[in-house]
This record gives C-alpha cells, structure tokens and sequence, in this order.
C-alpha cells in the first residue's frame, strides 16, 4: 500500500515524458475553465429559491412566511428570493457565507429544526445571526436594491420621510435597525432592544 | 285560528323581503352571478391626527400598518407607540388608561388586556359606505344646525 503511493507520486512529481508542454498547458487551461465553470454554476444552483425551499425547514418555515410579504408579491413585480437578501453578492463574501453555510447541512443531517416547534425554540438564535450580520455590514444586502441615494424621499409617506431624514441620511441608524419581521415572522422580541 | 295566523304571517314576511330587499355587500347581483367588487382604494397614509368622531371613539390610525405583525411575540405598534420609544419616534404615547388591569391597578406598561391595537384601532379607507349612515356630530346636534353634506 504505502509502495504504490510512493509510486504514485513519483509519477506526480517527476516530469511528463510524452505529454507535451503544450498539451499540458492548454489542457490544464482547459481542464481550469471547465473545472471552475462548473464549480461557479454548482455554486449558482444552490443560490435559488429552488434549492433554498428544497428542504421542508424552509419551505415550511420561512419561506411560508415570506409569501404573504411585499418582498414575495408587489405591485411592480420585482422579488427578492432567499439569496437576495441572505447571501452576500460580492464572491469573496459569498464564499464565506457557503463555507459557514456548512453548519447549515450539519444541521439538516442532524436534524435541528426538522419540526416548526425545534424551528421555534431556535428562531431567535437565527434571527439574531442574520440581524447581527445586517448590522455589521450596514444593511448590504438590503442596500443592494435601497440604495439611500436612489430613494426619493418627495414619494414616500410623511412618516416614511420623517424617519429616513432623521435616522437613515445620517447614518445614525441602518436599514436592519428598524425594519425587523419585514420578511419573517419574529421570535419573541422582549429582550430585543426597540421591542416590546 | 293559530294555523291561519301562522301561514298570514309568513306569507307577509315573504312579501316584505320581496319588496324590500336586505342591502348586502352583493349588492343587487343574484346569488348566482358572480358580483363585481368594489375597487380597492389606498390607505389613507398622511399621518395627519384624525379628529375623533365622538369623544369615546379610539383614535384612528392614520397611517398604513401592512406587515405590522401584533402577537404574544411583538408588537409593532409598541415600537414607535411605548412610552419609552415616543422620543425617538415622536408617536403619541399610547394612553395611560391602557396600562390599567382589571383591577383598575396602573401597571407599568399596557396591560396584556389592551394589548392588541387593532381590536379597536384601525387605519383607514377612502370608501363610500355601504348603508347609509345618519350619524350626526354631537356638536352639530347640540348647535342645532343641519348636518353637513
């Protein structure tokens, strides 16, 4: 056993006898872009909704709750699906997001919130990671279709204006600080600052 | 004697219900037919004080509450309404008589039985009402003036 892999990588390591160099590097770039244009797409796959609601813990949960919110149905018709807002769109951050998101099938294996009572016990927990995560990255996610810059505060609601203008324009407060539940339903907020 | 008074009278209640038909949301449309619903109209969003109608009437809402979620695990009205976040919101403070129990106790916050908003305060619609509505004032009323159309 050891003999053969001692072998092998002496193989590996020695130089190719009878491929050329230009079949290695061609073919190495080939073999890249094909390696890397299915691990991109793999890597897409698993940013739809489809794949997000292919599990019953969010196909039932949140997913359940999303439909009856502006973000699912609107008058203009825009949606914004699970990794809109729950994925970071820039690549180094989306791959760290999918390199935590292994927890995630740690937790599908084993089960965690397989019933809406686990689901219960732990939203809290959930929501709180993703609130922490909006509010560490000033509300990115949300940030990528609301721009302040692109909101003209002329159209919204009195109220709407009153609170952008005080809080939203200086930065005194970010998107997630306020607008909590606007997707989900919310654990029990008591302990939650700004909440009853 | 009984039996003739019996058939009288429900031969005069078919006849009333015929001439007189009960207004419905319906409207005239046959039970068969299907009806054409009224269009929705906005909420009324303007965040100005509506004046109460009378002095025992709960203060409307004017503004939209969509998504505003009220349960055993939050409440949205209380995350601008709570006396403790009325300064940085500038909502009016929801009334002391609130954090009254039933036994006329004035606890801290609002009382779990004056805890869900909605069951007396509601924002509103533009809408022309479905039954005429012959409310008066007090105030028209005790001037002696015609109500205003």
């Amino acid at each position: 056993m050891w003999g053969m892999i001692k072998d092998y990588w002496r193989v590996f390591r020695s130089p190719a006898r009878h491929i050329s160099l230009g079949v290695l590097t061609l073919g190495g770039f080939l073999a890249g872009v094909i390696f890397w244009g299915g691990f991109n797409t793999a890597l897409e796959v698993s940013n739809t909704e489809k794949f997000c609601v292919g599990c019953h813990e969010m196909r039932d949960n949140v997913f359940a709750e999303l439909k009856s919110t502006v973000h699912y149905s609107n008058r203009s018709g825009v949606r914004a699906t699970c990794p809109d807002c729950h994925v970071p769109h820039e690549w180094t951050n989306k791959i760290a997001r999918k390199i935590q998101a292994s927890k995630e099938v740690w937790g599908k294996i084993f089960g965690t919130i397989d019933t809406r009572e686990k689901f219960e016990a732990h939203r809290l927990t959930l929501a709180s990671h993703e609130w922490s995560r909006l509010k560490a990255n000033n509300s990115l996610e949300c940030r990528n279709c609301h721009s302040a810059e692109s909101m003209d505060p002329t159209k919204q609601s009195p109220r709407a204006q009153e609170a952008h203008e005080k809080f939203l324009l200086p930065g005194e407060k970010t998107c997630i600080d306020c607008h909590k539940g606007i997707a989900h339903q919310l654990p029990d907020m008591s302990d939650v600052p700004g909440w009853q | 004697m009984k039996r003739i008074v019996v058939i009288a009278s429900i031969l005069f209640t078919g006849a009333a219900f015929a001439a007189d038909p009960i207004a419905t949301m319906r409207g005239s449309t046959q039970i068969s037919d299907q009806s054409e619903p009224a269009r929705m109209t906005n909420w009324n969003d303007s965040d100005k004080k509506q004046v109460r109608n009378y002095p025992e009437q709960p203060p409307m809402i004017p503004h939209k509450i969509d998504g505003y979620i009220v349960d055993k695990n939050s409440n949205k009205c209380l995350s601008c309404h709570a006396r403790s976040r009325t300064g940085e919101s500038g909502a009016p403070m929801v009334s002391i008589t609130h954090f009254m129990d039933r036994d006329a106790q004035f606890r801290a916050s609002v009382s779990p039985r004056r805890y869900f908003c909605n069951q007396c305060h509601v924002p509103q619609r533009q809408v022309d009402p479905m039954i005429e509505n012959t409310f008066v004032d007090i105030d028209v009323l005790l001037s002696g003036e015609k109500k205003p159309e």
